[in-house]
């Protein structure tokens, strides 16, 4: 299947750090109520690496994600994302630290009342850009998720895939240099999942931006695992044998509000743990 | 099919009064605070001002011309045996300028307002779209609140002056074509009654009235938790709990403005 054509690569968008990890949690615990949805998790994303992020429902993926973004505290642990602790930020510094980071949430959470265009173009409205820099911005990301032709509807109008594709744009409209993705596919159609895959994958090789994805579905995974973005062609293709350890892609397994794996591909495969073999066969 | 009792303690539900107090105390300040730092969203502003001033006008001017229309119709059997059908202009009017003008347009916006304001922003927190605010990097307390809170103030005082003026409309109507009350002496009558501190009080109490019903509704709004069901218990409870604080502060604001003013 062939991508949509490329906005313009912008290397600010892949500027990392000097050190440390795009995303860091150490010892991170939190709890609903009396129940314990995370419990001492420990884990590093490293800049330009993409994670997936499995586990059952209800074992605090989502949660997780939120966490990073600052919009749950966690009862006790430390996050960094961008070498900035978010554990010990106000929500008025938060919101700063915001702007350099895209969430896709699982249900696209599109304002409803605006149209695809203000959508994709809110954080830009926010931040004061000129309205035709915002007019030539939004179409582009809107080109790139192959949904130009939404730009004057409403989220109501549009189908369940097109919604997360619409997220896609708003979160990457900005160029940040971390995303989190949640559920991405969930729910959608092969094909339509197939297109989000390689719009994911396209992010992680033109941009090089590091994203955190929460997903049931592990064959997307593995695709991401075992394919790369072609930009000659255009497409996302799969890498030639004996470079597969050259993807930037790892995957972390959570069970009973613990981390049970985060590894790469390989490691993942040559896993001896016996959930772990029930989980990817 | 058991169904199991489940015993709520007395202590849980005082410390969830206090929490929710505090929340409410929390986020009605910030509403405040928003209006000295930027950006102040005045595009979101003016639309609520609309919605909810513009919105608002039929039913505020139904109620007002029915409630003078009806106080000078109740009053004027009473006045009519003292002989003092003359002064209904100075019921009516001290009675809506000073308390039923701000009372009845308090309430029906709160009826409207208080809980379109819960079930909309219910809706957007159920649906994610208040954490999406916030992780694009925007404080929905600037963005959703603070213009409610801002456009619902300033409204309700222009709308109360026009509930005013209709209910006042409505007394003469009554007094005119039912009693025969000349217009000009009901309508100096009506101007002559009133002095400084009777319009002071009807003015200073829509923009209180304002203020109770946009953070109590987007209080509940913001607060809702549950889906749908959710949405629609906090829509129930934005118009009790405003319709109830408007009653209390009204009480409250007529002692003080008479503590301060003195009695008539």
């Amino acid at each position: 299947m062939s991508a949509p054509t490329l906005p313009s690569e912008n290397p600010a968008a892949s500027a990392v750090s000097p050190s440390g990890y795009a995303i860091e949690f150490d010892n991170v615990s939190i709890a609903f109520d009396e129940k314990v949805v995370l419990s001492g998790i420990s884990f590093h994303l490293a800049h330009g690496e993409t994670k997936a992020v499995f586990g059952v429902a209800g074992s605090g993926k989502s949660t997780m994600l939120k966490l990073a973004m600052g919009l749950l505290r966690p009862d006790s642990g430390r996050i960094y994302v961008l070498d900035e602790e978010v554990t010990a930020m106000s929500e008025r510094e938060l919101f700063e630290l915001r702007r350099r980071v895209g969430i896709v949430f699982q249900e696209s959470a599109l304002f409803d009342s605006m149209k695809v265009y203000e959508n994709v173009a809110f954080r830009l409205i926010e931040e004061g850009v000129s309205t035709e820099e915002i007019e030539r911005r939004v179409r582009e990301v809107l080109r790139f998720v192959e949904l130009e032709n939404t730009y004057d509807m409403f989220p109501s109008e549009l189908s369940g895939g097109m919604r997360r594709r619409v997220a896609i744009a708003r979160a990457i409209v900005t160029e940040p240099q971390v995303l989190l993705y949640d559920s991405p596919t969930g729910g959608l159609d092969p094909v339509t999942s197939n297109t989000i895959v390689e719009l994911i994958v396209k992010q992680r090789d033109v941009y090089k931006t590091s994203a955190l994805m929460v997903t049931h579905r592990l064959q997307d995974a593995f695709t991401m695992a075992t394919h790369q973005f072609d930009k000659t062609t255009n497409k996302m293709v799969p890498l030639p044998k004996g470079q597969l350890s050259e993807v930037p892609m790892s995957f972390l397994i959570l069970r009973d509000s613990k981390v049970i794996f985060d590894g790469d591909a390989h490691q993942l495969a040559g896993s001896r743990d016996e959930y772990i073999r029930e989980y990817i066969s | 099919m058991a169904f199991e009792l489940q015993l709520i303690s007395p202590v849980e539900v005082a410390k969830d009064f206090a929490l929710a107090v505090q929340d409410y105390t929390l986020l009605a300040a910030q509403s405040l605070g928003n209006f000295f730092r930027r950006p102040l969203y005045m595009g979101d502003m003016l639309q609520q001002a609309d919605l909810i001033g513009v919105g608002s006008l039929p039913i505020v001017i139904l109620t007002g011309l029915s409630v003078g229309a009806l106080l000078a119709l109740n009053s004027a059997s009473t006045l009519q045996r003292f002989g003092s059908i003359t002064l209904i202009g100075q019921l009516v009017s001290l009675g809506m300028v000073t308390e039923l003008g701000p009372l009845i347009t308090g309430l029906m916006v709160a009826g409207r307002n208080a809980s379109g304001m819960a079930s909309e922003l219910g809706s957007m927190i159920v649906t994610e779209q208040i954490d999406a605010m916030r992780a694009l990097g925007t404080d929905p307390t600037k963005k959703l609140v603070t213009p409610r809170v801002g456009a619902t103030a300033f409204m309700l005082f222009f709308l109360t002056i026009i509930a005013d003026l209709l209910g006042l409309i409505g007394g003469w109507g009554v007094a005119h074509l039912l009693f025969g009350l000349d217009t000009q002496q009901y309508w100096t009558s009506v101007w002559q009654i009133l002095v400084f501190r009777d319009v002071f009080t009807g003015l200073i109490k829509p923009v209180l009235f304002g203020f109770i019903i946009a953070t109590v509704g987007c209080y509940y709004g913001i607060s809702t938790r549950g889906g749908t069901q959710g949405v629609g218990r906090s829509t129930t409870q934005a118009v009790v709990a405003s319709s109830v604080l408007i009653l209390l502060v009204d009480f409250f604001v007529t002692k003080l403005i008479f503590a301060v003013f003195g009695y008539r």
